[in-house]
């Protein structure tokens, strides 16, 4: 009877050690990736995949460790096992999403900045919306014959001002922003 | 043996911080790098917390496992809202 004990102790304890060594070697790879990869949108790779990977297996043998030998479900454990697992992926995505609009360079060995290319990049959308701006308010004061729609186009028209003001301060703050970078 | 495997974990992961804060001090890590260790940093303490607590056999730490992973995620928002525009909180409705 306290053999077949023993032998449960030691398999689940041999889970247990799996699960976190596991856990373990794969932060140390993120972390190598931290340490090789050339620039922060390779790193993201290096820190989010794996580095939730390995939280959840440390995360997974500490819930299983506990349920064993003290019969405990713990609430609090699975709670941070949904959140990481549902948070991870979403902080480094505005990490990422971040360092791109705040125009952070790609590695020098990278080929092609595929966003940029298919969606255009905020600093090149905003020059063409100034130039958009200003066609559109030439023709707006020619052409305009009704009351009710040259109100229209005028409040278009501030709204494009006012939004064309924000980005041109969002430029400033983003220059600004770039020499911080270098400096740092 | 099982004690000597948590340290060995433990061991290995702060090889591991220190790996992520030899890059966080780096001369030429960027903003955006610093925000993503400041993330995986949250990540291996948590593990580290999670390993000490089954070597000190307690659920005494589970509570600051959940509050380092909430502050993880709350700071990591809110800093790269400041590495994307210089402000945190936009209080103008026109700009997202």
């Amino acid at each position: 009877m306290s053999g077949i004990g023993n032998a449960v102790d030691a398999l689940v304890d041999g889970v247990v050690a799996v699960l976190v060594v596991l856990g373990t070697v794969i932060m140390l790879i993120s972390s190598l990736g931290v340490l090789r990869l050339p620039d922060v949108y390779t790193r993201a790779h290096a820190t989010t995949k794996s580095a939730t990977l390995g939280v959840l297996c440390i995360l997974g043998g500490t819930f299983i460790h506990f349920l064993y030998h003290h019969h405990l479900v713990s609430i609090r454990l699975i709670l941070v096992i949904f959140f990481v697992f549902m948070t991870a992926p979403v902080a480094g995505h505005m990490i990422i999403r971040a360092a791109h609009r705040a125009a952070f360079p790609l590695a020098d060995i990278s080929v092609r900045d595929a966003i940029r290319d298919d969606f255009g990049h905020p600093g090149d959308a905003d020059k063409a919306a100034d130039a958009g701006a200003d066609e559109a308010g030439a023709d707006g004061g020619g052409t305009a014959e009704d009351d009710g729609a040259m109100a229209e186009d005028d409040a278009a028209e501030a709204d494009d001002e006012a939004t064309a003001e924000d980005d041109a301060m969002a430029d400033g703050n983003r220059q600004e922003g770039g020499t911080d970078h270098e400096r740092a | 043996m099982m004690d000597l495997l948590m340290l060995a974990c433990m061991f290995g992961l702060s090889l591991s911080i220190v790996a992520a804060l030899y890059r966080m001090f780096h001369r030429e890590s960027t903003v955006a790098d610093r925000v993503l260790l400041l993330d995986s940093l949250s990540f291996i303490i948590i593990g580290i917390v999670a390993i000490l607590s089954i070597w000190m056999d307690t659920t005494a730490f589970f509570e600051s496992i959940v509050l380092i992973a909430i502050l993880a995620f709350a700071s990591t928002i809110a800093l790269s809202r400041f590495v994307e525009r210089g402000v945190v909180i936009v209080r103008d409705r026109e700009r997202r």
